[in-house]
């Protein structure tokens, strides 16, 4: 009843918005309702260091459309939740965010924990939804409805693997806690090492919080590898790199991006020398070659995330920042906000220069991200980040 | 030969720690039959506040010692504000004030110092120690210095001074304590100020290997509870030994075994001392007469 009651209103007021745009045949878009952008980020809690820069990216950017002009003559309208990293607050705020909101597109799921809980409701509403989470499960398999920005474990594993070849490593040991992202970084780096001809000849794991990985490097010392693959973040990668120094500093290291910050350096107080790290082009942008399609994008963003919030982006704010341009870019495509048409347009985005990286989705692909631009490699000397060119 | 040597060192380190941690278990059950689960937070005082300390510019031994005092202090107002005013609370009682106590002290350090981690240079170089083909961390030795310092401090205590010999009346029976004279309520407070400063110099020696942060406690605490169990939790000799059991059970089993069982070590052991020895290793039989 009482969506029969909201279908009639919205029949008056599509009739009243047509009688008006007759009537003045100047302003019809203006007077069309704005397009909703639903959210949903871990703004708070334990994945803020994700969730924090995504809701301010996506503040920034509608605030700054919206001086602009806004999109197909319609202003934007942000709808956002913090989910605190709690998979059944994302699915609270997701069904409020269709059922109340009426929202156009959902972006959102700083964790991948989240985002997974959120799919059966955003394909049953039949809406597009870009996940702001790293797991390739979130795209694999493909689902209708849901893409995702981040690029994956497997880039960044396949990415050092790549540079290993290229120095003539065959042999690598892997380093991991047994927290999720170190589990997901460790399973991709043992099953792409198969398909690349790396042999894996040591995969030694540590409890998250502890503080010592000196009998896991004895270890790895004892299986003598060509090169250490370090999957972790926090305080984790640092002991982790603090320990390597201390009994293998003659077996090069290398790190996916869960370290991709400056405190890690700082707390690894001198330790991460030479150390080489995937990751998110953000961090390099200066470096980058001008002829580089995305560092036009990525000094941009930099500059405006800093003017506004006087701290530099974190390379997950990114995430967001490329969302919400592939979803607004498939509507202009579209010409309109038409769910399933949008849908499309989204999986026929090709060439577009992100933060991330330059996307090209398909019917297959709905992340559309290859490891060459999604992270590139870097070696810390002096306690800054090199490219490795 | 060489990776055995490397696992005792492990096993000499974290068993230091473990140790410095069990100790402050210890003497609060030496003196008021509970135990305090806010141990841990004192260990995470000690490096956080040295820490705070340094960004002020202070020089590290002002700084170390300053964190210390504060922890002590800490320690003397968690006494007297929270434990002393629970009065004849029953022992359970005074376990759930200090997990409460614990829970506020984390809250302040996560406001005042944020969730980041931090660290600060170890006291002698970054440079590993090369002992037979093993490396250690030259901050290792200030770990294990430490301990022996509060060793023989303890020893000292509880040998040769008055207060010592009081802690040990109040321990045997408080009632008759107060009868012969002793201020039991200071003693109380000296125990906790003894302990929160113990716990205090532990985090300052191991911050520069561990690093530290607000939730380092917690851990951290968990282990240290193990080796004052291993030791029998009325002797602080015997949470020194228990932590040293504990942390070279723990990197042998890491070393030989595997990693992934190195955590399971300190609860098997709490549970094959529960089962075998009670009372732990050097622990008092807890006998009624009748």
């Amino acid at each position: 009843m009482r969506s029969f009651l909201k279908n009639i209103g919205t029949s008056v007021l599509a009739a009243t918005l047509a009688a008006g745009g007759l009537l003045a045949a100047t302003g019809a878009s203006a007077q069309q309702r704005p397009i909703r952008i639903g959210a949903f980020t871990a703004t708070t809690g334990g994945a803020s260091f994700l969730g924090d820069p995504q809701e301010k990216t996506l503040r920034l950017y509608v605030d700054k459309i919206n001086k602009a002009g806004g999109v197909l003559g319609r202003k934007l309208e942000l709808f956002i939740y913090d989910s605190a990293g709690d998979a059944r607050q994302a699915v609270t705020y997701t069904r409020r965010l269709i059922e109340d909101n009426e929202v156009d597109i959902i972006i959102g799921g700083s964790a991948t924990g989240e985002s997974m809980a959120v799919i059966p409701i955003v394909e049953e509403a039949q809406i597009p939804f870009i996940s702001l989470s790293g797991g390739n499960v979130v795209v694999e398999p493909v689902r209708k409805w849901v893409f995702k920005t981040p690029g994956s474990d497997r880039m960044a594993v396949s990415k050092i693997y790549t540079d290993m070849k290229a120095r003539g490593f065959s042999k690598a040991a892997v380093i991991s806690g047994d927290g999720g992202f170190d589990k997901s970084c460790q399973k991709e780096a043992v099953t792409v090492a198969k398909t690349m001809g790396i042999a894996i000849v040591a995969d030694e794991v540590y409890a998250q919080a502890d503080t010592d990985m000196t009998p896991q490097f004895t270890r790895i010392a004892g299986a003598k590898p060509d090169a250490i693959v370090g999957c972790g973040f926090g305080l984790g990668g640092v002991i982790t790199v603090r320990n390597h120094r201390q009994i293998t500093p003659q077996i090069p290291l290398y790190f996916t991006h869960g370290v991709g910050s400056q405190q890690f350096v700082e707390g690894a107080r001198g330790a991460a020398e030479n150390v080489r790290i995937t990751v998110s082009p953000l961090l390099v942008a200066e470096q980058l070659d001008d002829s580089d399609p995305q560092k036009k994008t990525l000094l941009e963003y930099t500059k405006e995330y800093q003017e506004k919030f006087g701290e530099k982006p974190a390379a997950f704010g990114g995430f967001s920042y490329d969302a919400l341009h592939i979803a607004l870019a498939a509507m202009q495509r579209a010409g309109g906000t038409d769910k399933a048409k949008v849908r499309d347009e989204i999986e026929r985005t090709k060439n577009f220069i992100g933060i991330d990286g330059i996307f090209n989705m398909s019917p297959t692909d709905h992340m559309g991200l290859d490891f060459n631009t999604a992270f590139r490699l870097t070696e810390i000397k002096n306690n800054g980040w090199h490219l490795v060119k | 030969m060489v990776d055995f040597l490397q696992f005792l060192l492990s096993g000499i380190t974290r068993g230091s720690i473990y140790g410095l941690v069990g100790v402050g278990f210890a003497l609060i059950f030496r003196s008021s039959h509970a135990i305090n689960f806010a141990q841990g937070e004192f260990v995470m005082i000690g490096g956080m506040a040295t820490v705070f300390f340094l960004t002020l510019g202070l020089p590290l031994v002002l700084a170390a010692a300053g964190a210390v005092v504060a922890a002590a202090l800490i320690g003397a107002l968690l006494q007297r504000l929270a434990i002393a005013q629970a009065k004849n609370a029953s022992v359970l009682t005074i376990i759930i004030i200090t997990i409460g106590a614990g829970m506020m002290l984390r809250g302040a350090a996560e406001i005042v110092m944020g969730r980041n981690f931090h660290s600060y240079p170890a006291f002698s170089g970054e440079l590993p120690v090369d002992l037979l083909g093993a490396k250690m961390q030259s901050q290792s030795l200030w770990v294990v210095a430490a301990l022996v310092l509060v060793t023989i401090g303890i020893h000292f205590f509880f040998a040769r001074t008055r207060l010592g010999k009081a802690v040990e009346a109040t321990f045997s029976n408080r009632f008759a304590a107060t009868v012969i004279g002793i201020n039991v309520p200071r003693i109380l407070i000296v125990c906790f100020m003894l302990s929160a400063a113990i716990g205090a110099l532990g985090g300052v020696v191991m911050t520069p290997i561990t690093l530290t942060h607000f939730e380092l406690g917690v851990p951290l605490a968990l282990k240290g509870f193990c080796a004052a169990i291993v030791g029998g939790l009325t002797s602080p000799f015997g949470a020194i030994i228990g932590g040293l059991i504990l942390g070279l059970s723990e990197a042998f089993a890491g070393g030989y075994i595997s990693p992934t069982y190195q955590e399971a070590v300190a609860f098997v052991i709490i549970i094959a001392m529960l089962i075998f020895r009670p009372q732990g290793l050097f622990g008092r039989r807890a006998v009624e007469r009748v």
